[in-house]
Protein backbone atom coordinates (compact mmCIF):
# COMPACT_ATOMS: atom_id res chain seq x y z
CA UNK A 1 0.00 0.00 0.00
CA UNK A 2 1.18 3.62 -0.73
CA UNK A 3 1.45 5.48 2.60
CA UNK A 4 0.78 8.98 2.23
CA UNK A 5 0.44 12.04 5.06
CA UNK A 6 -1.85 14.91 4.64
CA UNK A 7 0.32 18.20 3.86
CA UNK A 8 -0.60 21.36 5.91
CA UNK A 9 -3.77 23.18 5.29
CA UNK A 10 -1.63 25.79 4.92
CA UNK A 11 0.00 24.67 1.69
CA UNK A 12 -2.97 23.70 0.53
CA UNK A 13 -4.57 27.05 0.88
CA UNK A 14 -2.03 28.67 -0.63
CA UNK A 15 -2.10 26.50 -3.95
CA UNK A 16 -5.91 27.13 -4.08
CA UNK A 17 -5.64 30.89 -3.40
CA UNK A 18 -6.52 32.18 -6.56
CA UNK A 19 -9.08 29.56 -6.97
CA UNK A 20 -12.34 30.61 -6.03
CA UNK A 21 -14.88 26.98 -6.42
CA UNK A 22 -13.23 23.45 -5.33
CA UNK A 23 -13.99 20.05 -6.17
CA UNK A 24 -12.28 17.75 -4.15
CA UNK A 25 -11.31 14.43 -4.75
CA UNK A 26 -10.42 11.14 -2.29
CA UNK A 27 -8.86 7.75 -3.02
CA UNK A 28 -10.89 4.48 -1.88
CA UNK A 29 -7.48 2.71 -1.62
CA UNK A 30 -4.65 3.36 0.21
CA UNK A 31 -5.26 6.86 1.35
CA UNK A 32 -8.55 5.58 3.04
CA UNK A 33 -6.42 3.12 4.62
CA UNK A 34 -4.08 5.71 5.86
CA UNK A 35 -7.04 7.83 6.75
CA UNK A 36 -5.58 10.67 4.67
CA UNK A 37 -7.99 10.89 1.27
CA UNK A 38 -10.83 8.92 2.42
CA UNK A 39 -14.75 9.71 2.77
CA UNK A 40 -14.10 11.58 5.99
CA UNK A 41 -11.30 13.19 5.47
CA UNK A 42 -12.28 14.46 1.93
CA UNK A 43 -15.64 16.32 3.60
CA UNK A 44 -13.74 17.43 6.73
CA UNK A 45 -11.22 19.27 4.43
CA UNK A 46 -14.57 20.75 2.27
CA UNK A 47 -16.07 22.04 5.28
CA UNK A 48 -12.40 23.34 6.27
CA UNK A 49 -12.13 24.73 3.08
CA UNK A 50 -16.12 26.07 2.92
CA UNK A 51 -15.14 27.76 5.76
CA UNK A 52 -12.11 29.77 4.74
CA UNK A 53 -14.33 31.27 1.65
CA UNK A 54 -14.11 28.85 -0.93
CA UNK A 55 -17.25 27.19 -2.80
CA UNK A 56 -16.79 23.68 -2.61
CA UNK A 57 -18.57 22.38 -6.02
CA UNK A 58 -18.31 18.78 -5.02
CA UNK A 59 -16.66 15.45 -3.74
CA UNK A 60 -15.82 12.30 -4.82
CA UNK A 61 -14.06 9.27 -3.71
CA UNK A 62 -12.78 6.83 -5.88
CA UNK A 63 -12.21 3.50 -5.36
CA UNK A 64 -8.58 3.51 -6.68
CA UNK A 65 -7.79 7.02 -7.05
CA UNK A 66 -4.56 6.01 -9.16
CA UNK A 67 -7.08 4.05 -12.30
CA UNK A 68 -7.38 6.80 -14.59
CA UNK A 69 -10.32 4.85 -16.06
CA UNK A 70 -12.21 5.12 -12.65
CA UNK A 71 -11.06 8.66 -12.34
CA UNK A 72 -12.28 9.59 -16.08
CA UNK A 73 -15.50 7.60 -15.27
CA UNK A 74 -16.40 8.97 -11.78
CA UNK A 75 -15.94 12.54 -13.14
CA UNK A 76 -17.48 12.46 -15.69
CA UNK A 77 -20.89 12.18 -13.85
CA UNK A 78 -20.26 14.10 -11.13
CA UNK A 79 -20.85 17.90 -10.85
CA UNK A 80 -17.05 18.94 -11.09
CA UNK A 81 -17.34 21.96 -13.59
CA UNK A 82 -14.36 23.38 -15.97
CA UNK A 83 -13.95 26.38 -13.51
CA UNK A 84 -13.00 24.27 -10.55
CA UNK A 85 -9.75 23.64 -8.97
CA UNK A 86 -9.32 19.87 -7.97
CA UNK A 87 -8.17 19.07 -4.99
CA UNK A 88 -7.34 15.63 -4.74
CA UNK A 89 -6.35 13.63 -1.76
CA UNK A 90 -4.15 10.62 -2.84
CA UNK A 91 -0.99 9.34 -3.67
CA UNK A 92 1.23 10.89 -6.29
CA UNK A 93 -0.14 8.70 -8.82
CA UNK A 94 -3.56 9.35 -8.16
CA UNK A 95 -2.90 13.03 -8.16
CA UNK A 96 -1.15 12.34 -11.62
CA UNK A 97 -4.26 10.15 -12.77
CA UNK A 98 -6.57 12.61 -12.43
CA UNK A 99 -4.45 15.57 -14.29
CA UNK A 100 -4.12 13.06 -17.24
CA UNK A 101 -7.79 13.00 -17.59
CA UNK A 102 -9.26 16.51 -17.20
CA UNK A 103 -8.19 19.87 -17.96
CA UNK A 104 -8.66 21.30 -14.54
CA UNK A 105 -6.06 23.01 -12.38
CA UNK A 106 -5.03 19.84 -9.82
CA UNK A 107 -3.65 20.43 -6.85
CA UNK A 108 -1.91 17.94 -4.33
CA UNK A 109 -3.21 17.28 -0.97
CA UNK A 110 -0.61 14.69 0.14
CA UNK A 111 2.54 13.68 0.52
CA UNK A 112 2.90 10.30 -0.61
CA UNK A 113 5.65 8.71 1.70
CA UNK A 114 6.76 5.01 0.67
CA UNK A 115 5.20 1.71 -0.35
CA UNK A 116 4.03 0.19 3.52
CA UNK A 117 3.42 -2.64 5.21
CA UNK A 118 0.35 -2.22 7.41
CA UNK A 119 1.67 -3.35 10.92
CA UNK A 120 -2.17 -1.58 12.60
CA UNK A 121 -4.46 1.01 11.87
CA UNK A 122 -2.07 3.57 12.65
CA UNK A 123 1.20 2.34 11.75
CA UNK A 124 3.09 1.45 8.51
CA UNK A 125 6.23 0.04 7.70
CA UNK A 126 8.95 0.71 4.86
CA UNK A 127 10.29 -2.39 4.10
CA UNK A 128 10.62 -3.12 0.55
CA UNK A 129 11.44 0.00 -2.11
CA UNK A 130 10.52 -1.70 -5.41
CA UNK A 131 14.10 -1.53 -6.71
CA UNK A 132 13.44 -3.85 -9.58
CA UNK A 133 15.83 -6.60 -8.82
CA UNK A 134 14.73 -8.40 -5.77
CA UNK A 135 16.98 -10.25 -3.24
CA UNK A 136 14.63 -11.60 -0.82
CA UNK A 137 15.28 -15.26 -1.76
CA UNK A 138 18.82 -14.35 -0.14
CA UNK A 139 17.86 -12.45 3.15
CA UNK A 140 15.41 -14.51 4.75
CA UNK A 141 12.61 -12.03 3.17
CA UNK A 142 14.46 -8.60 4.96
CA UNK A 143 14.76 -6.94 2.61
CA UNK A 144 18.51 -4.92 3.43
CA UNK A 145 17.85 -2.41 0.25
CA UNK A 146 15.41 -0.76 1.60
CA UNK A 147 15.88 -1.51 6.00
CA UNK A 148 19.50 -0.65 5.94
CA UNK A 149 20.25 3.11 5.32
CA UNK A 150 23.94 2.19 3.78
CA UNK A 151 21.72 -0.66 1.53
CA UNK A 152 24.74 -3.22 1.99
CA UNK A 153 23.84 -6.60 0.23
CA UNK A 154 26.97 -8.60 2.15
CA UNK A 155 26.36 -7.83 5.55
CA UNK A 156 26.16 -5.62 8.38
CA UNK A 157 28.45 -3.08 8.61
CA UNK A 158 30.75 -1.89 11.77
CA UNK A 159 28.34 0.18 13.18
CA UNK A 160 25.76 -2.57 13.90
CA UNK A 161 25.39 -2.85 18.00
CA UNK A 162 22.99 -5.13 19.66
CA UNK A 163 20.70 -5.62 16.91
CA UNK A 164 20.22 -1.70 16.17
CA UNK A 165 21.27 0.01 13.35
CA UNK A 166 24.35 2.84 13.31
CA UNK A 167 21.97 5.56 11.47
CA UNK A 168 19.14 5.41 13.65
CA UNK A 169 19.15 3.32 17.00
CA UNK A 170 15.50 3.08 17.60
CA UNK A 171 16.13 0.89 14.20
CA UNK A 172 16.81 -2.50 13.84
CA UNK A 173 19.67 -3.40 12.36
CA UNK A 174 18.46 -4.97 9.25
CA UNK A 175 21.33 -7.43 8.71
CA UNK A 176 20.65 -8.37 12.43
CA UNK A 177 17.12 -9.49 11.34
CA UNK A 178 17.97 -11.30 8.19
CA UNK A 179 20.99 -13.08 10.23
CA UNK A 180 18.22 -13.92 13.37
CA UNK A 181 15.54 -15.28 10.68
CA UNK A 182 18.22 -16.66 8.68
CA UNK A 183 19.85 -18.68 11.62
CA UNK A 184 16.12 -19.63 13.07
CA UNK A 185 15.42 -21.05 9.51
CA UNK A 186 18.83 -23.30 9.67
CA UNK A 187 20.12 -21.33 6.82
CA UNK A 188 22.73 -19.56 7.83
CA UNK A 189 25.04 -20.74 4.88
CA UNK A 190 22.91 -18.54 2.67
CA UNK A 191 25.43 -15.62 3.62
CA UNK A 192 28.65 -16.93 2.49
CA UNK A 193 28.11 -16.29 -0.59
CA UNK A 194 29.64 -12.85 -2.52
CA UNK A 195 26.40 -10.69 -3.17
CA UNK A 196 27.45 -8.61 -6.55
CA UNK A 197 26.25 -4.86 -6.84
CA UNK A 198 22.83 -4.23 -7.82
CA UNK A 199 22.15 -3.44 -11.26
CA UNK A 200 20.71 0.02 -11.04
CA UNK A 201 19.29 0.31 -14.61
CA UNK A 202 16.65 -1.98 -13.70
CA UNK A 203 14.82 0.27 -11.70
CA UNK A 204 16.00 4.22 -12.22
CA UNK A 205 15.02 4.51 -15.84
CA UNK A 206 11.96 2.46 -16.62
CA UNK A 207 8.32 4.93 -16.21
CA UNK A 208 6.55 2.27 -17.94
CA UNK A 209 5.43 -1.40 -17.49
CA UNK A 210 2.99 -3.53 -20.37
CA UNK A 211 1.94 -6.89 -19.28
CA UNK A 212 1.77 -7.75 -22.39
CA UNK A 213 4.87 -6.85 -23.83
CA UNK A 214 6.87 -7.13 -20.39
CA UNK A 215 9.07 -4.13 -21.22
CA UNK B 1 58.96 -12.81 -3.27
CA UNK B 2 58.62 -9.49 -4.49
CA UNK B 3 56.93 -7.16 -2.60
CA UNK B 4 54.59 -4.65 -3.75
CA UNK B 5 54.92 -2.45 -1.17
CA UNK B 6 57.34 -1.12 2.27
CA UNK B 7 53.78 -2.23 4.25
CA UNK B 8 53.31 -5.47 2.18
CA UNK B 9 57.14 -6.74 2.93
CA UNK B 10 56.80 -5.58 6.83
CA UNK B 11 53.38 -7.88 7.18
CA UNK B 12 54.96 -10.65 5.36
CA UNK B 13 57.97 -10.90 6.89
CA UNK B 14 56.52 -10.71 10.18
CA UNK B 15 58.04 -7.61 11.57
CA UNK B 16 55.91 -6.05 14.73
CA UNK B 17 53.98 -3.79 11.93
CA UNK B 18 52.81 -0.18 12.88
CA UNK B 19 50.46 2.00 10.91
CA UNK B 20 48.99 5.41 11.72
CA UNK B 21 46.00 7.34 10.65
CA UNK B 22 46.24 10.65 9.30
CA UNK B 23 43.32 13.15 8.38
CA UNK B 24 43.39 15.35 5.30
CA UNK B 25 43.31 18.99 6.45
CA UNK B 26 40.13 20.91 6.38
CA UNK B 27 41.23 23.58 3.94
CA UNK B 28 44.24 23.85 2.00
CA UNK B 29 47.15 23.88 3.90
CA UNK B 30 48.98 20.80 4.69
CA UNK B 31 52.55 21.12 5.67
CA UNK B 32 51.77 20.02 8.97
CA UNK B 33 51.11 16.54 7.71
CA UNK B 34 54.29 16.13 6.30
CA UNK B 35 55.88 17.16 9.47
CA UNK B 36 53.67 14.38 11.16
CA UNK B 37 55.08 11.86 8.66
CA UNK B 38 58.22 12.78 9.34
CA UNK B 39 58.23 12.40 13.24
CA UNK B 40 56.45 9.14 12.78
CA UNK B 41 58.58 7.55 9.81
CA UNK B 42 60.47 6.12 11.84
CA UNK B 43 58.01 3.90 13.45
CA UNK B 44 55.49 3.78 10.94
CA UNK B 45 55.30 1.31 7.63
CA UNK B 46 52.61 3.15 6.26
CA UNK B 47 50.10 6.05 6.97
CA UNK B 48 46.59 5.26 6.54
CA UNK B 49 45.02 8.52 4.99
CA UNK B 50 41.35 9.01 6.17
CA UNK B 51 38.58 9.55 3.22
CA UNK B 52 35.96 12.54 4.82
CA UNK B 53 36.47 10.47 7.90
CA UNK B 54 33.18 10.11 10.34
CA UNK B 55 31.37 12.00 7.51
CA UNK B 56 33.17 14.98 8.11
CA UNK B 57 34.25 17.00 4.83
CA UNK B 58 38.12 17.17 4.32
CA UNK B 59 40.76 17.20 1.68
CA UNK B 60 40.77 14.33 -0.94
CA UNK B 61 42.47 11.51 0.76
CA UNK B 62 43.88 10.88 -2.76
CA UNK B 63 45.62 14.32 -2.69
CA UNK B 64 47.34 13.90 0.61
CA UNK B 65 48.36 10.17 -0.47
CA UNK B 66 50.48 11.82 -3.23
CA UNK B 67 51.69 14.39 -1.65
CA UNK B 68 52.53 12.44 1.67
CA UNK B 69 54.15 9.13 -1.15
CA UNK B 70 56.31 12.33 -3.23
CA UNK B 71 57.91 12.76 0.03
CA UNK B 72 58.50 8.83 0.55
CA UNK B 73 56.09 8.48 2.88
CA UNK B 74 54.18 5.79 2.13
CA UNK B 75 50.27 5.11 2.23
CA UNK B 76 47.15 3.41 2.77
CA UNK B 77 44.64 4.95 0.99
CA UNK B 78 41.55 4.76 2.24
CA UNK B 79 38.46 4.48 0.06
CA UNK B 80 35.10 4.41 1.51
CA UNK B 81 31.85 3.90 -0.67
CA UNK B 82 29.67 6.69 0.80
CA UNK B 83 30.68 9.98 -1.34
CA UNK B 84 31.39 8.19 -4.84
CA UNK B 85 29.28 5.94 -7.11
CA UNK B 86 31.24 2.73 -8.73
CA UNK B 87 32.43 5.25 -11.75
CA UNK B 88 34.35 7.38 -9.72
CA UNK B 89 35.62 5.06 -7.06
CA UNK B 90 37.08 3.34 -9.96
CA UNK B 91 38.66 6.61 -11.51
CA UNK B 92 40.36 7.32 -8.12
CA UNK B 93 41.80 3.76 -7.71
CA UNK B 94 43.14 3.96 -11.44
CA UNK B 95 44.16 7.34 -10.39
CA UNK B 96 45.74 6.09 -6.79
CA UNK B 97 47.51 3.13 -9.06
CA UNK B 98 48.86 5.84 -11.37
CA UNK B 99 50.30 8.16 -8.93
CA UNK B 100 52.32 5.16 -7.71
CA UNK B 101 50.21 4.59 -4.51
CA UNK B 102 50.23 0.74 -2.91
CA UNK B 103 47.90 -0.27 -0.35
CA UNK B 104 43.98 0.48 -0.16
CA UNK B 105 41.98 -0.20 3.00
CA UNK B 106 38.26 -0.58 1.40
CA UNK B 107 35.88 0.59 3.81
CA UNK B 108 31.68 0.79 3.74
CA UNK B 109 32.30 4.44 5.62
CA UNK B 110 29.65 6.21 7.62
CA UNK B 111 26.63 7.55 7.21
CA UNK B 112 26.44 11.65 6.43
CA UNK B 113 24.04 12.32 9.14
CA UNK B 114 27.14 11.54 11.69
CA UNK B 115 28.95 14.23 10.00
CA UNK B 116 28.92 18.08 9.16
CA UNK B 117 27.32 17.83 6.35
CA UNK B 118 24.49 15.91 7.13
CA UNK B 119 22.22 17.19 4.49
CA UNK B 120 24.14 15.26 1.82
CA UNK B 121 23.35 12.42 -0.61
CA UNK B 122 24.56 9.35 0.82
CA UNK B 123 25.78 7.20 -2.07
CA UNK B 124 26.38 3.43 -1.26
CA UNK B 125 26.43 2.58 -4.92
CA UNK B 126 28.71 -0.78 -3.56
CA UNK B 127 30.12 -2.19 -0.23
CA UNK B 128 33.24 -2.84 1.29
CA UNK B 129 32.77 -6.62 0.37
CA UNK B 130 32.13 -5.27 -3.35
CA UNK B 131 35.22 -2.83 -3.50
CA UNK B 132 37.20 -5.58 -2.44
CA UNK B 133 35.86 -7.97 -5.06
CA UNK B 134 36.60 -5.26 -7.54
CA UNK B 135 39.97 -4.39 -6.24
CA UNK B 136 41.05 -8.11 -6.03
CA UNK B 137 39.72 -9.81 -8.18
CA UNK B 138 37.97 -7.53 -11.32
CA UNK B 139 40.64 -5.04 -11.61
CA UNK B 140 43.72 -7.28 -11.20
CA UNK B 141 42.27 -9.37 -14.28
CA UNK B 142 42.57 -6.09 -16.34
CA UNK B 143 38.52 -5.37 -16.47
CA UNK B 144 37.20 -2.84 -14.69
CA UNK B 145 33.48 -3.51 -13.01
CA UNK B 146 31.18 -3.28 -16.59
CA UNK B 147 33.55 -6.32 -17.58
CA UNK B 148 35.27 -3.48 -19.97
CA UNK B 149 39.22 -3.81 -20.86
CA UNK B 150 41.96 -1.80 -18.91
CA UNK B 151 44.79 -0.26 -20.44
CA UNK B 152 47.17 -1.57 -17.74
CA UNK B 153 45.47 -2.52 -14.18
CA UNK B 154 46.15 -1.79 -10.74
CA UNK B 155 47.53 -3.86 -8.50
CA UNK B 156 46.60 -2.92 -4.48
CA UNK B 157 47.85 -4.50 -1.35
CA UNK B 158 44.45 -4.35 0.09
CA UNK B 159 43.02 -4.16 3.54
CA UNK B 160 39.35 -4.05 5.78
CA UNK B 161 38.34 -3.16 9.29
CA UNK B 162 36.89 -5.09 11.19
CA UNK B 163 34.67 -4.49 14.25
CA UNK B 164 35.84 -6.87 16.60
CA UNK B 165 33.38 -6.13 19.42
CA UNK B 166 30.48 -5.61 17.34
CA UNK B 167 27.69 -7.66 18.82
CA UNK B 168 26.55 -10.28 18.13
CA UNK B 169 29.65 -11.10 16.89
CA UNK B 170 28.95 -14.07 14.22
CA UNK B 171 27.19 -12.03 11.23
CA UNK B 172 30.32 -9.33 11.45
CA UNK B 173 32.68 -12.43 11.23
CA UNK B 174 30.58 -14.30 8.43
CA UNK B 175 31.35 -10.57 6.72
CA UNK B 176 35.20 -10.31 7.27
CA UNK B 177 34.98 -13.70 6.31
CA UNK B 178 33.87 -12.89 2.64
CA UNK B 179 36.48 -9.97 2.79
CA UNK B 180 38.90 -12.36 3.00
CA UNK B 181 37.26 -14.57 -0.02
CA UNK B 182 37.67 -11.97 -2.00
CA UNK B 183 41.02 -11.19 -1.10
CA UNK B 184 41.79 -9.18 1.56
CA UNK B 185 45.24 -9.05 2.84
CA UNK B 186 45.36 -7.32 5.84
CA UNK B 187 42.84 -6.39 8.63
CA UNK B 188 42.67 -3.35 10.80
CA UNK B 189 40.38 -3.55 13.74
CA UNK B 190 38.71 -0.95 15.74
CA UNK B 191 40.17 0.36 19.24
CA UNK B 192 41.00 -2.12 22.00
CA UNK B 193 40.59 -2.00 25.55
CA UNK B 194 39.18 -5.59 25.96
CA UNK B 195 41.97 -7.55 25.63
CA UNK B 196 40.59 -10.98 26.39
CA UNK B 197 37.97 -10.17 23.53
CA UNK B 198 40.19 -9.33 21.43
CA UNK B 199 42.33 -12.21 21.92
CA UNK B 200 38.71 -14.02 21.37
CA UNK B 201 38.35 -12.45 17.92
CA UNK B 202 41.51 -13.10 16.39
CA UNK B 203 40.86 -17.28 17.14
CA UNK B 204 38.05 -16.78 14.47
CA UNK B 205 40.83 -14.73 11.67
CA UNK B 206 42.46 -17.00 9.56
CA UNK B 207 46.47 -17.01 10.68
CA UNK B 208 47.15 -16.34 7.04
CA UNK B 209 45.54 -12.89 7.53
CA UNK B 210 47.06 -10.55 9.12
CA UNK B 211 45.75 -8.41 11.98
CA UNK B 212 46.87 -4.89 13.37
CA UNK B 213 45.20 -4.15 16.37
CA UNK B 214 43.35 -0.35 16.74
CA UNK B 215 44.89 1.62 19.18
CA UNK B 216 43.27 4.72 20.48
CA UNK B 217 44.51 6.37 23.91
CA UNK B 218 42.96 7.63 26.01
CA UNK B 219 43.06 10.87 27.35
CA UNK B 220 40.50 11.22 29.82
CA UNK B 221 37.80 9.73 31.52
CA UNK B 222 35.50 11.95 29.72
CA UNK B 223 36.42 10.59 26.57
CA UNK B 224 36.30 7.19 27.70
CA UNK B 225 33.06 7.15 28.86
CA UNK B 226 31.54 8.40 25.67
CA UNK B 227 33.67 5.78 23.77
CA UNK B 228 32.50 3.31 26.07
CA UNK B 229 28.74 4.30 25.79
CA UNK B 230 28.68 5.71 22.13
CA UNK B 231 31.20 3.90 19.92
CA UNK B 232 29.57 0.35 18.78
CA UNK B 233 32.08 -2.30 19.43
CA UNK B 234 33.93 -0.55 21.75
CA UNK B 235 33.60 -2.23 25.50
CA UNK B 236 35.87 -0.18 28.32
CA UNK B 237 36.75 -2.73 31.18
CA UNK B 238 35.42 -0.97 34.45
CA UNK B 239 39.28 -1.11 35.64
CA UNK B 240 40.26 0.97 32.81
CA UNK B 241 37.57 3.27 33.77
CA UNK B 242 38.69 3.10 37.04
CA UNK B 243 42.03 3.80 36.25
CA UNK B 244 41.08 7.12 34.09
CA UNK B 245 38.97 8.73 36.66
CA UNK B 246 41.27 8.17 39.73
CA UNK B 247 44.60 9.14 37.90
CA UNK B 248 45.92 12.84 38.80
CA UNK B 249 47.71 12.53 35.57
CA UNK B 250 44.71 11.20 32.45
CA UNK B 251 47.02 12.02 29.66
CA UNK B 252 49.79 9.52 31.02
CA UNK B 253 47.81 7.27 32.39
CA UNK B 254 46.26 6.60 28.84
CA UNK B 255 49.60 6.14 27.31
CA UNK B 256 50.18 3.59 30.15
CA UNK B 257 47.22 1.88 29.18
CA UNK B 258 48.14 1.55 25.80
CA UNK B 259 51.57 0.67 26.29
CA UNK B 260 50.38 -2.36 28.37
CA UNK B 261 47.64 -2.99 25.65
CA UNK B 262 49.95 -3.51 23.01
CA UNK B 263 52.35 -5.62 24.69
CA UNK B 264 49.99 -8.03 26.24
CA UNK B 265 48.41 -8.14 22.44
CA UNK B 266 51.95 -8.00 20.18
CA UNK B 267 52.69 -11.81 20.31
CA UNK B 268 48.95 -12.77 19.49
CA UNK B 269 48.73 -10.62 15.89
CA UNK B 270 50.68 -8.87 13.02
CA UNK B 271 51.05 -5.01 14.65
CA UNK B 272 49.29 -1.69 15.26
CA UNK B 273 47.10 1.00 13.85
CA UNK B 274 47.25 3.98 15.86
CA UNK B 275 44.10 5.91 15.32
CA UNK B 276 45.01 9.47 16.96
CA UNK B 277 42.42 12.21 15.55
CA UNK B 278 45.63 14.39 14.65
CA UNK B 279 47.31 13.80 17.91
CA UNK B 280 50.25 12.12 16.56
CA UNK B 281 52.69 12.89 19.13
CA UNK B 282 51.47 10.31 21.64
CA UNK B 283 52.42 7.31 18.97
CA UNK B 284 55.84 7.92 19.46
CA UNK B 285 55.66 8.59 22.83
CA UNK B 286 53.77 5.26 23.56
CA UNK B 287 56.11 3.28 20.95
CA UNK B 288 59.37 4.47 22.80
CA UNK B 289 57.83 2.42 26.02
CA UNK B 290 56.93 -0.52 24.23
CA UNK B 291 58.90 -3.74 24.34
CA UNK B 292 58.65 -5.64 21.18
CA UNK B 293 59.18 -9.38 21.02
CA UNK B 294 59.49 -9.69 17.67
Amino acid sequence: MIISDQKPFEEIAHSLKASDSIFVVGCGDCATSCATGGEKEVAQLAEKLAASGKTITGTAVIATGCDERLVKRDLKKSSLTPEDAVLVLACGSGVQAVNSVIDNYVVPGLNSLFLGKIKNLSTFDKVCSMCGECVLAKTGNICPVTRCPKHLLNGPCGGSSEGKCEVNRNNDCAWFLIYERLKKLDKLSFLNSYQPPKDNSKNNIRTRFNTERKS
Amino acid sequence: MLYKSRLHKDLLTKKFVVTAELSPPKGVEYNYLLDQAEALSTYVSAFNITDNQRSTMRMSALAICHLLESQGFETIFQITCRDRNILALQSDILGASALGIKNILAITGDYPLSGDHPFAKPVFDIDSVQLVHLLKQVMPGGKDFAGKELKGSPDFIVGVVANHGAQPQEPQLIKLQKKINEGAEFIQTQTIYDIDQFLEFLEEVPPAVPVLGGIFPLKSAKIAHFLNDNVPGVSIPETILRRMENTKDPYKEGIEIAVETIEAIQPECAGVHFMTMGAVDVIAEILKEVSIDK
